[in-house]
């Protein structure tokens, strides 16, 4: 296999994590709530479904790798909906700053995340000792047949089903917000939470059901990145800063989830362009990891200089809504 | 003979803090009239028809809708009623279309297929004549469209009441002749119309009957066909009040300020003040009259350096004599110039103070340019908010405690007092005791009659009539970003500045008479 073909395919695996953050980041910022908690749930959302994973192979006897994934997917979704639900209560019902709220969801969640993985790995016996192989087998299976054809199959069909997945349900949020009575209301409470009030819509039930649902969906990019990229096992820290490409990317994509696809893998890409580049050390790395960053910065001052009202964050973005408020 | 009422209000109080916005009104609304809501700014008419609208819970009161006794909670209450509001501000998502504003909440199939509701709504437009584009982004249309896609989203619900607030304060004379069409047209159909409003002469021209609101109570209903501009003008502005206001004679008064056509636009091109010209004299008081919104802001923003002006000169004439142009400098350099211009503006807590810190911090706020060391020198502030405290009967915990925690009195205490201390040859106040008691107005009264004593121009912007005519040597009323006249304080009558207020609206009303004839 040519490098070329081997970087694309590390640009898409790096991809999935993002994509999945950056869609329920849109969904989030959709009902007008910036959750910059997105790291922190993924953490939040990859630990879980280990733990799951990991007690489910401990315990039963003949683990079943299908049954093993289910455990995963559910834990995963429930523990990062749970964090979008602590945002939720803190933001909208009481008000909090969305950012210092955001912002200590993420420490929270990485915490969080790095507390259970050190248990984890002292019950499975030592650092890197934790195993749900055959858990992580369902997640990485591969197409069986088209996978095998010659760099198309390299290319296109040799990734777990989270993969396919992710790109199902960007399109499907697509069709949900703007094809969707219900996704057109979800809008405009995020553009304008007075006008959605007076139109009748329940604005506190869209943003709670949005939040959350956007933290489940970020979720299950830290799933992925625990059970398919790592092979089901747990290293602290590991995720590093992909959390914050998942901000990065809602901006990039200009909170439409379509464009994330393509810019997911192009931050995947930029993300480990410097493995590819030789005659790097590891202070000249730096400035090549912060690539996805600067793309970011660059798509920014373009929106705003050619202000384009659809190219804007959704106006209400940030702001909490009280009715009675003068 | 009997009608029934579409909608009964009776007993209806509203409070905000201590603020009073409704207290003890009725109100009631006949089935297919179009009925007029008259009042002066602040006088609850909004926040009256909020509470029909589901935007605020009344705090006492009942509501009966088709003799029916209803509570309303929220807005899809109000829908459920057949009650639609369209608020002064639109309520309209600017990033969609007219279509999807139009059907914003409406249950229906999950799957949405614009081509269908699109027909859907037009069925509607077509029985009313309303000309819309359905596929047009809020953002590219103009206010009257604007209005247009509020009233149709309204129909579309179901509504038979329609309470309108200001409908035509933004809408050119043309436009509001469409719309007045629209109206009478619903109305023939058998809708309920209520609209707010301050302009007599919409109310005579429009409506069936006229309620009238004074200080957030009802004043009283006529029938407009035995209304005359005068006789709602009465009601609405009251009977003089006598205020104890002390109103000391002006020592020889010599010209200090001298104003000369200013005009400002504001941002989407309109003028907000048009071809302003008067003169501030030393050692009195100057009230400025107007609706709110009639450029009283704009007039001392621009006196002050804080607004760019597109024409005009204001000159500044000192003790001595000698006159230097104020116009198209900020606020530095005029303070350089050593002009001691003070000005308590409007929003106290926004653009007067800081409300997160103490008096000391905020009276360096001011003086801050004087200091010439590294770190803060608050000794000075310090025993100046001291001062403060002591002298104006500030009501606080201590000079550290933060402004924005005491009361709007207490907070105009600090913030008149800061200003008045920096010895200013002009003071300017905006709404100097607006949510102020009874007490607290009175001290403030006090300081500025203390200033004028010792030679201060006081310009002072006012709503309630009563205190202006109580308290000021002359009285310059705005309409529409124009002065409409200058009045003296003695001897001018309620009603004749109540009239010059909205005069600007004749003057429109008769330019398209003429055009017409």
């Amino acid at each position: 296999m040519s490098i070329f073909l081997i970087f694309l395919q590390k640009a898409i695996t790096q991809g999935v994590a993002i994509l999945y953050g950056a869609n329920g980041e849109i969904m989030t910022q959709k009902s007008g709530n910036l959750n910059l908690g997105v790291p922190g749930m993924m953490y939040m959302g990859g630990i879980a479904g280990l733990i799951g994973a990991f007690f489910y192979e401990k315990y039963a006897a003949n683990p079943i790798p299908f049954v093993g994934m289910l455990i995963a997917i559910v834990c995963a979704l429930l523990c990062a909906a749970f964090g979008g639900l602590i945002y939720s209560v803190l933001t909208i019902t009481l008000r909090a700053n969305q950012n210092v709220t955001g912002l200590a969801l993420t420490t929270f969640g990485v915490g969080f995340g790095n507390f259970f993985g050190g248990s984890l790995s002292k019950l499975a016996g030592g650092v890197g000792q934790i195993s749900t192989i055959v858990t992580s087998s369902a997640f990485r299976a591969k197409i069986p047949f088209l996978s095998e054809i010659p760099i198309i199959g390299d290319l296109f069909f040799s990734y777990g089903f989270l993969t396919y997945f992710s790109l199902a349900l960007t399109i499907f949020l697509h069709w949900f917000l703007y094809k969707t009575r219900i996704g057109l209301n979800l809008r405009s409470v995020g553009e304008s939470a007075a006008t959605a009030d007076a139109a009748g819509i329940n604005v506190t039930r869209y943003k709670y059901l949005a939040t959350c649902a956007g933290g489940a969906i970020a979720g299950l990019g830290g799933l992925y990145f625990v059970m398919d990229y790592s092979t089901g096992t747990w290293m602290n820290n590991g995720f590093g800063d992909r959390g914050w490409l998942a901000i990065a990317l809602v901006i990039f994509a200009r909170w439409r989830p379509l464009n994330a696809i393509w810019g997911s893998l192009l931050f995947g890409g930029l993300y480990i362009l410097y493995l590819y580049i030789p005659g790097l050390e590891r202070s000249t790395q730096e400035i090549f990891k912060a690539l996805p960053y600067l793309v970011t910065i660059v798509v920014l001052v373009i929106t705003s200089l050619r202000k384009r009202r659809e190219d804007q964050p959704p106006a209400g973005l940030g702001l909490a809504y009280f009715r009675e408020e003068r | 003979m009997q009608q029934q009422h579409a909608i009964e209000m009776r007993g209806i109080t509203k409070h905000f803090g201590l603020v009073v916005a409704n207290e003890n009104v009725e109100l009631t609304v006949r089935k297919g009239e179009i009925l007029s809501i008259l009042g002066e700014n602040g006088s609850g008419k909004t926040s009256l028809m909020n509470m029909l609208a589901g935007i605020y819970f009344p705090d006492a009161g009942q509501i009966t809708i088709d003799g029916r006794e209803v509570v309303i909670r929220s807005p899809k209450d109000a829908f459920d009623l057949g009650i639609g509001m369209i608020h002064q501000h639109f309520k309209l998502v600017d990033v969609l279309t007219a279509a999807e504003n139009i059907i914003l909440g409406l249950p229906g199939k999950l799957r949405l297929n614009m081509k269908t509701v699109e027909a859907d709504i037009r069925k509607l437009t077509d029985k009313y004549g309303f000309e819309i584009d359905l596929t047009r982004k809020i953002y590219e249309m103009s206010v009257s469209q604007k209005q247009t896609v509020e009233i149709v989203k309204m129909l579309y619900r179901g509504a038979n009441i329609l309470i309108l607030d200001e409908p035509t304060a933004v809408l050119t004379p043309q436009e509001t002749d469409k719309l007045f069409d629209v109206l009478r047209n619903m109305r023939n159909q058998g809708h309920s119309i209520i609209i707010i409003t301050h302009k007599l002469t919409e109310v005579l021209s429009l409506s069936d009957r006229v309620a009238v609101l004074r200080k957030g109570e009802s004043i009283g209903t006529v029938d407009t066909k035995d209304a005359t501009e005068m006789s709602l003008t009465e009601m609405m502005v009251g009977k003089k009040v006598v205020l104890d206001i002390d109103r000391p004679d002006p020592v020889n008064p010599v010209s200090r300020l001298q104003v000369d056509g200013v005009t400002c636009i504001d941002r989407e091109g309109r003028k907000v003040l048009d071809d302003a010209t008067f003169d501030a004299r030393s050692g009195e008081i100057l009230g400025i009259a107007g609706i709110a919104g009639s450029g009283q802001k704009e007039l001392l923003e621009a006196i002050a350096g804080l607004r760019p002006m597109t024409g005009g000169v204001i000159t500044y004439i000192d003790e001595k004599g000698k006159s230097r142009v104020l116009s198209r400098m900020n606020a530095s350099a005029i303070r350089e110039l050593g002009v001691r211009l003070a000005f308590v503006p409007e929003d106290r807590l926004g653009m007067g103070l800081v409300a997160s810190m103490g008096m000391t911090d905020n009276m360096m706020l001011r003086t801050y340019r004087g200091g010439r060391s590294f770190f803060r020198q608050r000794k000075q502030p310090r025993s100046l908010a001291q001062q403060i405290m002591e002298d104006l009967e500030v009501i606080t915990p201590n000079i550290e405690w933060p402004v924005g925690r005491m009361s709007g009195g207490n907070v105009q205490k600090v913030l008149v007092g800061r200003e008045i201390s920096s010895a200013p040859q002009v003071l300017m106040v905006a709404y100097p005791v607006r949510g102020l008691d009874i007490n607290s107005s009175h001290a403030i009264y006090r300081l500025l009659n203390q200033q004028k004593k010792l030679g201060v121009t006081v310009i002072c912007v006012g709503e309630d009539l009563d205190v202006l005519l109580a308290l000021c040597d002359r009285i310059m009323v705005l309409a529409g970003g124009k002065v409409s006249g200058i009045v003296d304080g003695r001897t001018a009558k309620k009603e004749e500045v109540g009239l010059l207020m909205t005069s600007d609206q004749y003057e429109q009303q008769s330019a398209k008479e003429e055009t017409i004839a």
